[in-house]
């Protein structure tokens, strides 16, 4: 019963972890007014550009260096998962394309990017046709040294790799950046009344873009993540990463537009997630029916938020609207 | 002479076929106040919105304090300490008074909302502004929004006041405090300039007063020097009378009873108690009072859409019914429980101009055309798969023409037009509808003098065909002119019913003010 506790919480912050970058990424974008659907496929892009960029580098040293290996993972994974914001933020908002249509095709393109890549990756690594990268993966998953001492403490807090911890500091940066300085205030009223924010001098613009590319690059941690400890250093074509991304525009909802709800509300959604495995006697349709359980909470946090008519709790109010200074 | 605090030289400002400002050249002293007066659509806004950044000049110049200016943006505008407080207010609803205030000032700075609060307060009794600044926005008044976003451009330091309008929607009381204020901004070496389309504001408040037509610069005169029927000649191009006429119908029919209603708002409070009264076709029915005691939801109420306590009634009488009884009166219609759908459904002609008229009725990415034919979509396009759009069209073409409203084509758009100009499309809408019953609340908010005055033309108009009106004005004058009979409210009560004829401005005003101890009339019965 304890054990399988444990492993409960165990897999739902390996879950938990993937979607709280997503999440956060994608408050920021929106808190500037873009509704990115692209963050599945901006998670697929940062987590192949990793997975190459680490492959190649284990492929052609003889001692990888580990902090090598790290870093060039989430360089390349932020670089990559950047540019796909700013082909996002330069269609949605230098030619104001309509932002469902660009972030669902953003989606698209990046999941099919990533398994070609993927798919080739896994051909050139050999007769076993699957990719490894033992050194990077490795890194990642170095749980805190002191972990094993602590008994189920240890196990249920500290044994997993630094960024589950670089997610929650993440979400936390997040909301004290929005909540707390002056340039977190102008980025929301960007998202909240664009006018507004141009009236007072802030450049709309640039906000836009710099939150886009920023936001699309913390989601793509989301995707190193997943390849590097989640499913440790492997490449697998069967789409989870676009569940995992869905899930965490859901996450941004459930939080109800505030990063610091993203620490508890994504692993919440693991649980829900992983539940179906500790409950006897389920087939696998009923199964499936479980995993629908954190989108039916977010839709309850959807309806209760409605009903209680809070306005604080509400989208920002110019979210999907493209801005033009003299139009009106 | 004083010196300029503004100058534009040749300026002209197109969009698309139209001309907003025409090579418009005038002047700003400082420290002084200048009411630019000019009709709906002539370029007030356009004029001003290329001052603080909004829009940039095709042709033409624009000196500040006698030095040429590029203003390419809002920011550009500051820093020359020039701010606007807009037509529609550039506030964010959920922040606080206080973060919408410093939004967009010293991005680096640290966040110290308690140091903010202390400067507001400075500023506030330094002219005489009451500012909460842990207000949230969406929790305050218009009036309360408007002496925010005033206060948001003192914090900026701005010297040159550019206010939009900023009357349009507030009560004649309040509208005397900003008076009061921007006279303490005078005092202390500011320019104002004031848009707004009443007269009596304009003698009242301001030094001089430029005039706009059609986007041309007409003159700048002294206030001092001018009267109501000078300045509406000015705007207008020629003389104009200013008279409302009373015209008396005969066999006037019963149309509405209203009895016992009683309403509770969003927050519990009742605010209308035991409303009784009865409307009758070819009358209009003024309705006076300081706005917020009731004005809102008593229309509201008739029209659905406000919730009524246990008792009320709201009984309609067809003026076409087949059915009469002995005293030639139709049966009646219980309206209470009905929504506005069912309504019309019950083939109760009612139009309803409400209050708060951004969002309501009108979409704005749709031309006049199309905006016509939403009111009645369901009962238009019953018989027929595809919409028949020739009857709206003309309608679009008869308002456009009667209340002279600018757009270069009925299929522009509607958010493009002036303010002005999109009210009117909504209030010649309704009027058009051939109701049985209208209400309007504040039916000429926002437009200017002439088409006022085309617009209580168009009410007798439909009071001569026998068209029930309930009219809710502010402007006192104009009730006691145009109105057969004039409702007073005072705190949700009705405070008197009074003859239009007979009614004394003095009397209606104490009514509006006091209320009659209603309880001790009771108990003495
Ligand atoms: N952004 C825009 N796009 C298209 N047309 C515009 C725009 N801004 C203004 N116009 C047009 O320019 C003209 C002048 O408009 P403006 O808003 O300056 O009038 P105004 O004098 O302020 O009128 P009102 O008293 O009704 O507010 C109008 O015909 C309007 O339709
Ligand atoms: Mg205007």
């Amino acid at each position: 019963m304890m054990q399988n506790f444990v492993t409960l919480i165990r897999a739902a912050v390996f879950f938990g972890t993937v979607i709280m970058f997503g999440c956060v990424g994608e408050t920021v974008t929106e808190k500037a007014g873009n509704l990115n659907l692209g963050v599945p496929g901006i998670m697929y892009l940062g987590g192949i550009a990793s997975l190459s960029s680490v492959f190649i580098y284990e492929g052609s040293t003889e001692n990888p260096n580990k902090a090598v290996c790290v870093l060039l993972a989430l360089v390349s994974a932020f670089v990559a998962s950047s540019l796909g914001g700013l082909i996002y933020a330069f269609l949605t908002i230098t030619l104001r394309a309509n932002q469902n249509v660009t972030g669902l095709t953003l989606t698209i393109f990046g999941s099919g990017v990533a398994n070609f890549f993927g798919g080739s990756l896994n051909t050139l690594a050999g007769r076993f046709e699957q990719i490894a990268v033992p050194v990077t993966s490795a890194a990642f998953r170095t749980t805190l040294p002191f972990s094993d001492s602590l008994g189920i403490v240890g196990e249920l807090f500290f044994s997993y790799g630094f960024m589950v911890y670089l997610a929650i500091v993440f979400a936390v940066m997040t909301h004290l950046f929005m909540n707390h300085t002056r340039r977190g205030l102008n980025l929301r009223t960007v998202g909240e009344n664009p006018a507004a924010a141009d009236a007072a001098g802030i450049n709309v613009n640039l906000n836009k873009y710099l939150a886009i590319c920023l936001g699309a690059g913390i989601c793509g941690f989301g995707g190193v993540y997943y390849v590097m400890d989640y499913i440790k250093g492997t490449w697998a074509n069967d789409g989870s990463i676009e569940t995992l991304g869905w899930l965490a525009v859901a996450l941004v909802i459930f939080t109800t537009w505030k990063s610091k709800h993203a620490i508890w509300g994504a692993y919440l959604f693991g649980i829900l997630y992983w539940l179906y495995l500790y409950i006897p006697g389920l087939t696998r349709s009923s199964q499936e029916i479980f995993k629908m359980l954190p989108y039916v909470v977010t839709v309850v946090v959807l309806i209760v938020t409605s009903l209680r008519n809070s306005r604080d709790k509400q989208p920002p109010a110019a979210l999907g609207l493209p801005y033009f200074r003299e139009e009106r | 002479m004083a010196d300029a605090a503004i100058e534009f030289k040749n300026v002209t400002k197109r969009f698309g076929s139209v001309v907003a400002n025409d090579h418009v050249s005038m002047t700003v002293n400082k420290g002084e106040i200048l009411s630019l007066l000019g009709e709906n659509g002539s370029g007030k806004t356009s004029l001003m919105n290329m001052l603080s950044g909004i829009y940039f000049p095709d042709e033409g110049e624009i000196f500040i304090n006698g030095k040429p200016v590029t203003i390419r943006d809002p920011k550009d505008a500051y820093a020359l300490k020039i701010g606007m407080v807009h037509q529609h207010f550039k506030l964010v609803d959920v922040f606080t008074a206080a973060e919408n205030l410093i939004v967009g000032i010293d991005p680096g700075k640290k966040l110290n909302r308690k140091e903010i609060a202390d400067e507001i307060k400075e500023i506030c009794d330094k002219y005489g502004f009451v500012v909460e600044p842990g207000k949230k926005v969406y929790d305050m008044s218009v009036s309360e929004k408007q002496t925010l976003e005033i206060v948001k451009m003192l914090y900026r330091g701005a010297d040159i006041l550019i206010l939009d309008e900023p009357t349009a929607v507030l009560t004649p009381q309040e509208s005397e405090h900003l008076f009061s204020v921007i006279k303490n901004m005078k005092k202390d070496g500011k320019t104002v300039i004031i848009i707004t389309h009443k007269l009596h504001e304009v003698l009242s408040v301001s030094d001089r007063v430029a005039i706009l037509r059609k986007g041309r610069y007409i003159e700048t005169i002294k206030t001092s020097e001018a009267d109501e029927e000078k300045l509406t000649e000015l705007m207008v191009g020629r003389h104009m009378e200013l008279n409302i006429e009373r015209p008396e119908v005969k066999n006037k029919e019963l149309r509405l009873s209203v009895k016992n209603l009683n309403c509770v708002n969003s927050e519990g409070q009742q605010v209308l108690f035991d409303i009784n009264f009865d409307l009758y076709g070819g009358e209009i029915l003024g309705i006076a009072g300081i706005s917020g005691n009731g004005q809102k939801e008593l229309l509201e109420a008739i029209a659905g859409l406000q919730k009524t306590l246990a008792g009320a009634s709201v009984i309609y009488y067809d003026p076409e019914a087949d059915k009469k009884d002995e005293d030639g009166k139709s049966a009646g219609m219980e309206m209470i429980g009905l929504s506005p759908r069912m309504i019309r459904e019950k083939g109760i002609h009612l139009s309803f101009v409400p209050e708060d008229r951004l969002g309501m009725g009108l979409v704005g990415s749709m031309g006049m055309t199309e905006n016509m034919m939403i009111r009645d979509y369901s009962t238009a396009s019953k018989s027929l798969l595809f919409t028949d759009k020739k009857k709206p069209r003309e309608l679009a073409e008869e308002i456009k023409e009667s209340l002279g409203v600018v757009t270069p084509d009925i299929s522009t758009p509607v958010s493009r037009l002036s303010g002005g100009n999109v009210q009117k499309v909504l209030v010649g809408r309704e009027i058009a509808a051939a109701p049985a019953v209208l209400m309007t609340a504040y039916a000429v908010r926002g437009l200017d003098i002439n088409t006022s005055y085309t617009i209580y033309d168009l009410l007798n108009e439909q009071k001569k065909k026998g068209v029930a009106i309930i009219y809710v004005g502010e402007d006192l004058d104009v009730i006691l002119a145009l109105c057969d009979r004039i409702l007073v409210l005072c705190d949700g009560h009705v405070n008197g019913i009074l003859k239009g004829t007979e009614a004394r401005k003095e009397e209606v005003g104490l009514l509006m003010t006091a209320l009659k101890d209603k309880r001790r009339e009771e108990t003495a019965e």
